[in-house]
């Protein structure tokens, strides 16, 4: 029996990013705080985790000001939205063959 | 460790994902704590504030109506203005309060993203309508007032309809058709105003209410 677990993305087997990578599918932007505020993890969690996805290139980063305020923007490139959806499909196939099995 | 139950512990994995990613997609592109009840009294106020109008506008001794001139015709216009701003202050704030009640009890958060987009997406299409109704009210062109409202708010919904329950967007649909019944019907403008501001209100609201809030 093969199991298409090698089809997985390893830049989403942390959840947190997987999550991250969900909201940026769906949204065109999305700043800081309100992904640390949706998920409910720390600062530091959340900064890291968005260093390995901007590392793989699969999000863009746009830092700004508001006032004076820095405001800290992120999108998903087209590679991350690729990656995103093969993880899904990957995701979908073990489903299926778990049903099978 | 065999086969069968790395499976079985893999898949469990797998469900746990998608649940977090269907659920993170749903709640970060759309504010759900919108509350139904707030709608159903908006429909409320609306209802009363037209009943206001009508007494208003059709004064029950007609007599002293007979004798009106101009002065007092712009006298009505100032009082239904009066009563639609007095409907719409009620409505935001009732709106307002109950939403942040209901995003507390749910714990999700009031001000993010999604109830920005959502507020962006509304203040627009309104801010140009009721600019549009106010100079048109200006020049004297009554008979636009309640068509160019309800066009306005419908399609002020039907674009926030993308950043909240997908209701609000057929409520929006419903919204701009009675607009245009009431543009074509000049005369039955109080009575439009009154179904789309008033009990259209009251069905979507209650439909929110026992489908989402309790």
């Amino acid at each position: 029996m093969s199991i298409p677990f090698d089809k997985l993305d390893k830049a989403f087997e942390n959840r947190v990013r997987l999550q991250i990578m969900s909201i940026l599918v769906v949204n065109e932007r999305y700043d800081f705080n309100s992904l640390k505020d949706l998920l409910g993890v720390t600062d530091g969690n959340l900064a890291s985790h968005l260093k390995g996805l901007e590392k793989e290139e699969y999000i863009l980063v746009n830092k700004s000001f508001l006032g004076r305020k820095p405001n800290t923007n992120y999108e998903a490139t087209e590679k991350g939205k690729q990656a995103f959806k093969a993880h899904l499909d990957a995701l979908e196939a073990l489903i299926k063959q778990q049903k099978i099995s | 460790m065999n086969n069968k139950v790395l499976l079985q512990l893999e898949n469990n994995q797998v469900h746990q994902d998608l649940a977090s990613i269907r659920n993170l997609m749903e709640r970060s592109s759309k504010f759900l704590s919108l509350s139904g009840l707030s709608g159903v009294l908006a429909g409320v106020y609306a209802l009363i504030g037209a009943y206001v109008a009508y007494g208003v506008i059709y004064p029950f001794r007609q007599a002293s109506y007979v004798q009106r001139g101009e002065i007092d015709d712009l006298l009505i216009i100032e009082k239904l203005l009066l009563v639609a701003v007095l409907v719409l202050v009620a409505s935001v704030t009732t709106g307002f309060v109950l939403s942040l009640r209901k995003a507390r009890r749910t714990g999700q958060k009031f001000w993010g993203a999604s109830s920005k987009a959502l507020l962006f997406n509304m203040i627009v299409p309104l801010f140009a309508g009721g600019l549009l109704i106010l100079i048109f009210i200006w020049r004297e062109y009554f008979g636009i007032v309640a068509p160019a409202a309800l066009i306005f708010y419908g399609l002020a919904l039907v674009g926030a309809g993308n950043y909240t329950y997908k209701g609000v967007q057929y409520l929006g649909i419903n919204e701009i058709l009675l607009g245009l019944v009431a543009a074509a019907y000049p005369g039955y403008g109080l009575w439009l105003w009154a179904i789309g501001f008033g009990v259209l209100h009251i069905i979507y609201g209650s439909v929110m209410y026992f489908k989402f809030d309790r």
